[in-house]
């Protein structure tokens, strides 16, 4: 069952035309990979779905609903999440706030005024900690995490509210290439919880985590399809692996 | 996947634990709490006279750290909400001859609330986040005009403003300057003081420190980022409405200076001085700054402003995040609002 429809979206930036009639089509637990060279469109595609832009044209379908207009905070409680490219955890708050805060995003205002679900959401928070490998450093501030450590913290705090997609915009960004090996580790049991689209240039952790691939070069879509597809499509090898 | 990696072998050394387990913030508001119960027992009146402004000004200054140490909302027109609760009062008292403490400050706190719901729709409640700036200078310039308003309307005093308010009144009791008055405002000040701090504290707090901290990162997580922001900003508006209208009854006048962009500037050196962000730092901020004025105006008449200038200006850039934070750490500062810390993962800060 399709969760995410994008049709037909133009994204143009003064005279650049980012996105150019792009689709995406993904299905329900199903891992998405977009890839493509450099300024081919991937996180303005992630952008508009998320709804960090608007697009020029075109429409997004979640769930069946059109949400082209949606706010972002409208986006996230219909059940979209987002981890930026650039990491954006609150380096002053503690790793356990961090989760927290990303949780209780839904609940009501009495019941953050009186503090209602602390208690609740205590095993949640330590679960995704847990989770993410990060509870030992539970009560220390975000900004003594290593790069891949917030990283990992991000992706945790997209996760924690059980989104129905998650959107990851290059989550191994800046990591060793043990913390990649390590990142793969810790998203695979994702798979059983939501859909997830990531945007990611490294080409072998992609193949190893995603279920089918888009790819983009010039702000378009070349071609879309499963892994294996993709690897032995001759218009990607043309204009895009080959390259690579 | 193969076998997963123990995270120490990925951890980075961590330098920044900072002691969370012995606290000194609690310590420190029982002592300026101490300080400010004793003092007209030793101040002469006059000064207990002083000692009363410099409170409601602490109250004041409270309402503003709420918006900005809290929120990072810049609100350079916080004296707008101070100075119409102060008009607003003293007009009621002027043309209705009302003074009784139970309809004067509720209407003061009411006042406050509604300008600031009022201003604050208007800068806030747009479909997508308001910028700093805009924030900013659309206080700035709400300020600025109702200033001019109030400069330029006979009704409502012109630039000499209202004078001679009468006393607020519990039954026939007046309250006059002097010690009641001095622990009246300290009890208001007390009660505002812990209200905001059960809020900090809370999970709207650490809503509020996600507002402060990253905005557009929180809108991502579902938070109605627009509706946050009006709402702390009314309920700093109606803390300045309380503050502003107890300075009307104690001064006994009102002038258009309550309102405009001299009151507006000193509430913020009050809380930047003393540490934004932290509820004590508002208090000693607005204490030291109006401590060293008085002293410095009575032994070094010609040139007070100036020496008072330079120490603001040396404190800002040399300690920008207050006099608090020669006491505090900065994680005490921020605090916790999940859990309690675990004692075992301290080390010295």
């Amino acid at each position: 069952m399709v969760l995410l429809e994008a049709r037909g979206l133009v994204k143009i930036f003064g005279k650049l035309t980012a996105l150019n009639a792009a689709d995406l089509t993904v299905a329900e637990n199903e891992f998405h990979g977009l890839i493509g060279p450099n300024g081919s469109g991937k996180s303005t595609l992630m952008k508009c779905v998320a709804g960090a832009e608007i697009p020029t044209h075109g429409s997004v379908f979640f769930a069946g609903r059109d949400i082209t207009p949606a706010t972002p905070a409208e986006r996230a409680r219909a059940g979209m999440s987002l981890k930026f490219q650039i990491t954006s955890v609150l380096p002053a708050l503690t790793l356990y706030d961090n989760v927290l805060l990303a949780l209780q995003a839904q609940t009501s205002l009495s019941s953050l005024v009186f503090s209602r679900t602390r208690g609740v959401l205590h095993d949640r928070v330590m679960a995704m900690l847990e989770q993410f490998r990060l509870a030992d450093h539970a009560d220390d501030p975000a900004a003594a995490l290593s790069h891949g450590q917030q990283q990992w913290l991000e992706i945790a705090m997209a996760l924690a509210p059980e989104p129905k997609l998650l959107l990851l915009d290059e989550p191994t960004g800046g990591m060793s290439l043990e913390e990649r090996r390590v990142t793969g580790e810790l998203l695979q049991p994702i798979k059983k919880q939501c859909s997830l689209v990531i945007v990611e240039h490294d080409l072998d952790f992609i193949r190893d985590i995603c279920d089918r691939l888009t790819v983009l070069d010039q702000g378009s879509v070349l071609d879309c399809g499963s892994v294996r597809e993709i690897q032995s499509s001759a218009k990607v090898q043309e204009v895009y692996l080959r390259r690579a | 996947m193969t076998e997963s990696t123990p995270i120490a072998a990925l951890a980075v050394p961590r330098p920044w634990r900072a002691s969370l387990g012995w606290q000194k913030l609690p310590i420190m508001e029982l002592i300026v709490l101490s300080i400010a119960a004793f003092l007209p027992l030793v101040l002469q009146d006059y000064l207990t006279v002083y000692a009363t402004r410099v409170l409601i000004l602490c109250l004041f200054a409270l309402s503003f750290d709420l918006v900005w140490g809290y929120a990072g909302i810049m609100s350079f027109g916080q004296a707008v909400f101070f100075g119409s609760a102060g008009y607003g009062v003293a007009l009621i008292a002027r043309d209705l001859g009302i003074t009784s403490i139970f309809f004067v400050l509720p209407a003061g706190v009411l006042i406050g609330f509604a300008f600031a719901l009022l201003l604050g729709g208007f800068l806030l409640l747009g479909r997508h986040p308001s910028s700093v700036i805009f924030v900013s200078l659309g206080t700035l310039t709400g300020s600025y005009a109702v200033d001019r308003l109030a400069r330029g309307w006979y009704y409502l005093g012109g630039q000499n403003g209202i004078p001679s308010i009468s006393s607020m009144t519990l039954g026939s009791y007046e309250f006059a300057e002097g010690p009641v008055f001095y622990y009246l405002a300290l009890a208001f000040l007390i009660a505002v003081y812990l209200l905001c701090r059960f809020l900090t504290r809370s999970q709207f707090g650490l809503a509020l420190a996600g507002l402060r901290e990253n905005e557009q990162r929180i809108s991502f997580f579902g938070y109605k980022v627009q509706h946050l922001k009006a709402i702390i900003f009314s309920l700093s508006g109606a803390i300045a409405g309380l503050a502003g209208s107890l300075y009307a009854f104690h001064e006994g006048f009102v002038w258009p200076n309550m309102l405009g962009v001299v009151m507006s500037t000193q509430v913020v050196l009050y809380v930047l001085f003393g540490g934004a962000g932290t509820l004590i730092g508002a208090v000693i901020g607005t204490v030291v700054i109006e401590s060293v004025s008085f002293w410095l105006s009575n032994n070094y008449q010609d040139i007070w402003p100036i020496i008072l200038g330079v120490l603001l200006l040396l404190v800002i850039l040399f300690r920008p995040a207050g006099l608090i934070s020669l006491i505090l750490s900065e994680r005490e500062r921020v605090g916790n609002f999940g859990r309690p810390p675990k004692k075992s993962s301290h080390g010295p800060p």
